[in-house]
Order: C-alpha cells, then sequence, then structure tokens
C-alpha cells in the first residue's frame, strides 16, 4: 500500500480556496507520476463562517483500488502531514460540528510532519502544540498567514510554497519535478521558482513524544438517543451567581459543552486600572463572555470568548482594552486573578502584550476581530521574505 | 492566483459530482438553468456560474426567488422546447413540492440535481434520502449516483431518456451531499462529438407551446378525466425501462463505457452467500468490507440500485432469490412503514414477494445525516444477515446502525 494523506487546516471563510488550491494540486501533480487521488473537505465544517477552523485533505494512492481502501469520503483517521496555514491553529482545532478541540497533531502519523506558516519560532508553536505520544517532524514555512488565492488578497506564492515545502518533507507523495510542471500549467513559473525555493529551505525539526503542551485537550461525551432529551429541546443554562461562586459580583452559568478554544484568533487583555465600570463591554459581549468581579470590574473568560473584538470597539477607555493576538497566550488563566495576584506584575505583562499586539484600534477598520487592515504588510516585512532574492 | 478559465475539453478532470454535473449541462448545451441556493445543491450553481462567466456555457441563467419559482420557471420552459436543468436539496426541493408535482402531470421533460441532504429540523447538511424519495410517487424518474464520472453520465442520460417522446417525464439525479457534490475525483470526460451524438436535441413536436402551434396546456379537470390522465403518465413510466435499457446500450458504446446493467450494480456477488443492498455513495464502505470479508473466506457481495424510478424490480428479483440472505440499507426513513423498514427496504420487499425462492431478509438504517458509514458497522451488517440466513429469518426485521444509545 502506498498511501499518502494530507490535510490542510485552515480558518474560513478566507482561506479555503488558498486550501482548495493546495489539495487539488497536491492530486493534479500525483496524476504526473501515474497516481490516483481524490480532494474534498471536511464537511461538517462551515468554511464560509469568517474564522470558523475547517480543513481540506487530498488523498492519494497508486491506483484506484487502493484509493478505495482509504474510504476518503470522511476526515481520514491519520495524515502524514498535517499542513497549518493559520499558525494560531496550532492551538488545536474546533469543528462547527461540535466534538471538542482536537490537538492540531492529532491525525500526524508517527514520523509525519506537520507543516506551519508561521513568522514563530518552532519552540513558541510547541508550546501551543499538545505533546502526541509518538514522535513527529515540525517544519515551518516563513510567512504570515495568507488569503492566497482569494482574488482581492495579493497573490504571495504561499500556496505553492507549501507545495514545495511538502515535497521536501513527504517526498513519497509527490516529487517536486511533478509539482513543478504541475505549477506552471496552473500558474507560472514565476510561481514555480518559488515552490522550488520552499523545496531548498524549508527546515524541519523532530518533536519527540512529551515534547509540547501538557493541556489535556477539550473533550465531553455525547448522549445516546435514549438519553437525549427529546422534541429538540435545548435547555437553558441557569442564570448564574456570585463572582467565582462567592459574594458579590456576577458570573453567568455558560454551556458545558460549548467553548471557544481555537475559534478566536485574538483576546481582549484589559486594563483593570483604568476601567470606568461603564458596562459597555459586558453589556455588547455577543458571547456573555464577561464576569462581573466584587469590585465591579469584567473579567473576560477564555472559554466563552471568539475574539470577535466588539468589546475593544465599545469600550470608551483609551487602551483599556486590546485585543491581541493568540500566540501571545499559551493558557486561558483569569486576567483578574493574575492582576489581583501581582498588580505590578500584570501591568508589566499588559504593557509587553500591548507591545505584540499588532492590532490597530477599531477604526482603522478591522475586521471582525481577524485580520485588520496593514497587519498583512506588516508581517510579511517581518518575514524578510518580501526583500528575498 | 490567476483565475483560470475551465476548459471542459481537457479529457481529465478533477472534479466533483455537481462540477461533472454543470459540465454535463455545458455539453449538453441546455438552454435554461435556474437556482436558488441551499447546501449542497449550491455547488452545481456556483460552478454553472463560473461556466458562464468564462463563456463554455450559454444559457439562461436564472436566479430564483424560491425554489418554488425555480422550478415553475424551467416547467415553463420546458413546456416552450427549452432543454431545462435545476435543482435542490433538502428542505428547499420540499418547497418546490407543488412545481415538482405539477411536472410530471404537464409530461415535462426536466431535469434536476438533487444534492441530498437531511429535512430540518433540527437544521442539518449531512446527507439522508428522504428528500429525493419524497417524489417517488409521482411520476418523477430517480437515479442515484455513486462517483462523479457516474453523475456526468447519468445527467447526459437523464436528458436522454426525460426528452424521448415516448417519456416526456421529469428525471432527479440524486448525489449524495458531501462526498459527491463537495468531494473531487478524476473524471473521464467524453468527447462534445460522442455527447452530441448520444444525446439528440429536445423536440417536443406539437405539444410545443408557441403562438405557431396554439395549444393549451394545464386545464383543470375532475373525476371525469383525471384517472386516465394518471393512466398515461403511468403508461410512460412503465415505458421508460426499455428507453433506459436502450439509452444505457448507446451509452456504453458511444462513450466507451465499460458494460454495465442500467439498473443495478453487482459486486462480488456471483458466488456470495449473502449480500447487502443500498444505493449511492455507501457503496465505497460497503465494497471495502465486501474485499475485507472475503479475505477471511466470508463469501458476501454487495448490490448497488442505481434506479429507483423506475424500480429494478425485474432486476432485483433476478438478482437478489439466489441468495441465502439480503439486508437491505436505507439512508431513509419511512417511519411508521411496514416493519418500521425504510423505503428501500419496504419497495425490495414488495418486489420480492412473488420470488421464488424468496430469500430472508433484514433492513438497516444507517448513515443519517451524513453519519460515516463505516466499515465496521459494514461488517455488523453483513453479520447480522449471516445471522438471518441460519436461522432463515430475522428476529427483528429492522435495525438503526451506528446510533449511540
Amino acid at each position: 500500500m502506498a498511501v499518502t494523506a494530507v490535510e490542510v487546516v485552515y480558518r474560513g471563510i478566507f482561506q479555503r480556496l488558498l486550501s482548495r488550491a493546495i489539495c487539488r494540486t497536491i492530486v493534479l501533480a500525483a496524476r504526473k507520476e501515474g497516481k490516483i487521488g481524490t480532494a474534498f473537505g471536511r464537511y461538517s465544517d462551515s468554511p464560509e463562517r469568517n474564522g470558523i477552523p475547517a480543513k481540506y485533505f487530498a488523498v492519494v494512492a497508486d491506483d484506484p483500488l487502493e484509493l478505495q481502501e482509504t474510504l476518503a469520503q470522511y476526515e481520514p483517521k491519520a495524515v502524514d502531514v498535517s499542513i497549518v496555514v493559520d499558525d494560531s491553529l496550532c492551538k488545536g482545532v474546533e469543528s462547527w460540528a461540535w466534538y471538542g478541540l482536537q490537538p492540531i497533531n492529532e491525525l500526524t502519523k508517527e514520523g509525519g510532519t506537520v507543516l506551519v506558516t508561521s513568522i514563530q519560532e518552532s519552540a513558541d508553536l510547541l508550546e501551543d502544540m499538545h505533546v502526541k505520544d509518538t514522535p513527529y517532524n515540525l517544519a515551518i514555512v516563513k510567512g504570515p498567514k495568507s488569503f492566497s488565492g482569494l482574488w482581492v488578497y495579493k497573490d504571495d506564492h504561499t500556496d505553492v510554497r507549501i507545495l514545495g515545502a511538502l515535497a521536501k518533507v513527504c517526498p513519497q507523495l509527490v516529487g517536486i519535478d511533478a509539482y513543478k510542471e504541475t505549477i506552471r500549467e496552473q500558474w507560472d513559473e514565476l510561481k514555480e521558482t518559488s515552490a522550488n525555493r520552499a523545496y531548498d529551505r524549508v527546515q524541519s525539526t523532530p518533536v519527540e513524544p512529551g515534547q509540547g503542551n501538557p493541556e489535556e485537550p477539550f473533550s465531553f461525551d455525547m448522549p445516546g438517543w435514549e438519553t437525549m432529551e427529546e422534541a429538540l429541546v435545548v435547555r437553558p443554562v441557569s442564570v448564574g451567581g456570585g463572582f467565582r461562586g462567592g459574594e458579590g459580583g456576577f458570573q453567568p452559568e455558560r454551556n458545558e459543552v460549548f467553548k471557544k478554544w481555537s475559534t478566536r484568533t485574538m483576546r481582549p487583555v484589559i486594563n483593570f486600572e483604568t476601567c470606568t465600570k461603564c458596562t459597555l463591554c459586558w453589556l455588547q459581549c455577543p458571547d456573555t463572555c464577561f464576569d462581573v468581579t466584587p469590585e465591579g470590574l469584567y473579567d473576560s473568560d477564555m472559554e466563552s470568548c471568539c475574539g470577535c473584538g466588539v468589546c475593544e470597539d465599545v469600550c470608551p477607555v483609551p487602551e483599556c482594552i486590546t485585543m491581541v493576538h493568540e500566540s501571545n497566550f499559551n493558557d486561558n488563566s483569569s486576567q483578574h486573578d493574575h492582576w489581583k495576584r501581582d498588580r505590578d506584575g500584570y501591568m508589566a505583562w499588559l504593557e509587553e502584550m500591548r507591545a505584540a499586539s499588532t492590532t490597530e484600534k477599531a477604526d482603522v477598520g478591522r475586521t471582525h476581530g481577524f485580520y485588520e487592515v496593514g497587519q498583512y504588510e506588516k508581517e510579511f516585512e517581518q518575514t524578510g521574505v518580501a526583500g528575498d532574492d | 492566483m490567476t483565475i483560470s478559465t475551465t476548459d471542459i475539453r481537457e479529457k481529465e478532470q478533477l472534479i466533483s459530482g455537481s462540477e461533472a454535473i454543470a459540465i454535463a449541462c455545458a455539453m449538453a448545451d441546455v438552454d435554461v438553468i435556474t437556482a436558488y441556493p441551499i447546501r449542497p445543491y449550491d455547488t452545481v450553481m456556483q460552478f454553472v456560474s463560473k461556466l458562464i462567466a468564462d463563456g463554455t456555457l450559454s444559457c439562461e441563467y436564472i436566479i430564483a426567488e424560491s425554489e418554488h419559482s425555480q422550478f415553475e420557471i424551467v416547467k415553463h420552459a420546458s413546456a416552450v422546447g427549452a432543454r431545462v436543468f435545476t435543482g435542490s436539496s433538502g428542505v428547499g426541493w420540499f418547497y418546490a413540492f407543488e412545481a415538482l408535482a405539477v411536472t410530471c402531470g404537464l409530461r415535462l421533460p426536466m431535469v434536476a440535481m438533487v444534492g441530498n441532504r437531511a429535512l430540518d429540523d433540527p437544521g442539518a447538511f449531512g446527507t439522508e434520502h428522504n428528500d429525493a424519495l419524497a417524489v417517488r410517487d409521482l411520476g418523477w424518474m430517480l437515479r442515484w449516483v455513486d462517483t462523479a464520472e457516474e453523475a456526468m453520465d447519468a445527467a447526459f442520460m437523464a436528458w436522454r431518456v426525460a426528452e424521448d417522446p415516448r417519456i416526456y417525464l421529469p428525471c432527479a439525479i440524486s448525489t449524495d451531499g458531501a462526498f459527491l457534490t463537495h468531494s473531487q475525483q478524476i473524471v473521464q470526460m467524453p468527447s462534445q462529438a460522442q455527447v452530441d451524438e448520444f444525446l439528440p436535441p429536445y423536440d417536443r413536436g406539437d405539444f410545443v407551446l408557441h403562438p405557431d402551434n396554439p395549444i393549451t396546456i394545464a386545464p383543470q379537470v375532475n373525476e371525469d378525466w383525471l384517472i386516465e390522465i394518471r393512466r398515461q403518465t403511468d403508461a410512460a413510466m412503465r415505458r421508460a425501462r426499455d428507453v433506459i435499457i436502450e439509452a444505457q446500450d448507446d451509452m456504453n458504446r458511444i462513450f466507451n463505457r465499460e458494460e454495465e446493467d442500467p439498473f443495478i450494480e453487482e459486486y462480488m456477488t456471483e458466488d456470495a452467500d449473502v449480500v447487502l443492498v443500498g444505493m449511492g455513495t455507501l457503496s465505497l464502505p460497503l465494497k471495502v468490507t465486501v474485499r475485507r470479508l472475503r479475505e477471511q473466506g466470508k463469501k458476501v457481495g454487495f448490490v448497488r440500485v442505481k434506479w429507483f424510478r423506475p424500480f429494478p424490480a425485474p432486476e432485483l428479483q433476478v438478482a437478489l432469490s439466489k441468495f441465502k440472505a439480503i439486508g437491505i440499507i436505507d439512508r431513509d426513513y419511512s417511519l411508521g412503514a411496514p416493519q418500521n423498514g425504510g423505503v428501500l427496504y419496504t419497495e425490495i420487499r414488495s418486489a420480492l414477494y412473488d420470488v421464488t425462492p424468496r430469500p430472508p431478509m433484514i433492513g438497516f438504517i444507517c448513515g443519517l445525516g451524513g453519519r460515516e458509514v463505516t466499515v465496521d458497522s459494514s461488517t455488523e451488517m453483513f453479520d447480522k444477515t449471516f445471522e438471518v440466513a441460519e436461522t432463515g429469518h430475522a428476529e427483528e426485521p429492522l435495525l438503526w446502525i451506528g446510533v449511540r444509545s
């Protein structure tokens, strides 16, 4: 059996065409080597929704019978390469069909590769990626998350750079020559050159079992037909009570299973010292993610925040709430707890987060907390790719 | 990315079932296409739009304000002699139901793609066959396909049979949501010359609604006329069998496709003791399971029903009577039906009533809402069918498979 499977983990909707182009080109290139394949999206995802984690797959086999054996209709049980085109997804994948949090490397086979487009270093990414009990490799294609393939977006060659890197880390899938020929046919020689460069340059780091984020990924048991309530009734969660179950403040009850982990790409960082307790963030948050502390401050609960940035938009105090990219956080702990425990430490951390934030203020026109105007250009410069030969 | 035009003359394409049907529209030179978005059918309208934008497909393309109008428009277009295509999914198909019903009585050849989808509520878009099956009594010809290539062939067949003057009935091609509508497979394309040879232009003769041919259609009738009209529609459906056989022979010859039975596909059934029967893309896990069980020495096979209307009763009577037991898989439900069975189960049970020897039967409902039909659940169904073969009857005639209890 020479079956090779690849997944592309992306965020809807703007990265769908990028992922589709990668998977299609894999299958078309495999044809050049006389193989057969199929490319398909994970249907239970809702990639038309902004920022929602989603997957596309390419499965390649030597002959049609072998391809049938892979049952390539559903998400494969294991893949040779997990391609991640938005590095914030290294924290895990939440399908729109609700199964909990799937570690980014869950499907990666022993000895396989997680291939990430990122401007972070592998050590930073490994802080997010869950521990796995088999060794695999982590390869990075240097670059920011891209919307390449979207007609309103400049073609930064991310698609073919990933394919070039793929030929290096997974030569048994398709060799670089077949990719180059296909890329020349689909696009042009310039993109072929980009693929070749990525092939030459991609670096891969071995990841040992036990390396990575030790946190247990969120999961839950789904009820059976005999235990589930009838008539499609969804009971409300109860109203809630005092902050942390104590006297004073207010903390709403939250849905036990419907959490927000990797759905968000940014989170609010709050300056509790300048907060005027105006209530606007608490009122306007579409996900009821703010807890009211006994002193009347607002602490955002990271189980519920989808990173939309409405709180930042409505907050009347300059820089009281700042949206910061998820890559700056390695856990979901309470900011208010941090502040209460160590005010000076918190304020220093807050400054650090603000500096790390590439976020323009909302009036520059950030879209739904996902990407903001000018972010791409800034990140692209940081990669050093721009001035490259 | 360069936005490339779609060159449908390439011998080989990497396309989904929906894209295959959209390309078939271009090659069949369809005159009028209507659309209204609903997942997963919308994949076909997206590709139709692309083909039109590329200049590959030239037709009247009307985005209606609802599915009801969508089907009414092509119904009328068909009356004036236009070759038409449309489609829908799930509750969208149901919203057009009045138009679906009248099309048969008016004897208008309409070709529709149903991207099979669960019926809301609960809101869901995974595959279930109840949407297309709902028109099974009305005079719609119903075809279920398994691959993107078969979807393309079935579309050409659908126009050919529907527009045959002996038939003039609508035909729906069912493509399982996701597995066909959203999965891209390698498809070997027929040439335009082959399509032209297979598919003659639609000629409605003097039934055509045209100022030069002053006729009235869709009159009001009651008990004085209606039963005779129904009997005519019934006769047309009965004639469809022969027309399908004729068309399949032509297709095999002209397209150089493998010889195949027009109505059913038999997989490793020659020496089988028990077989499972089903429709659509669940044939993939079933075929893999058949091969794995055969490696263990178990004589099993699979039969895929391709045409549901006209129902291939003669073929199934011959094919199924020889087995020690048969299991029928429904990716649909018919609540309160005899034995609580699914639609296919009930139909096959009826088709086999007069057959000697009549094989013992068991029914399965699985894969609803697009739930994966796994090798494990396929093996479970074969095991249950073997039990029926041993005892000669099913203790429990109908089982739900792969359901959390």
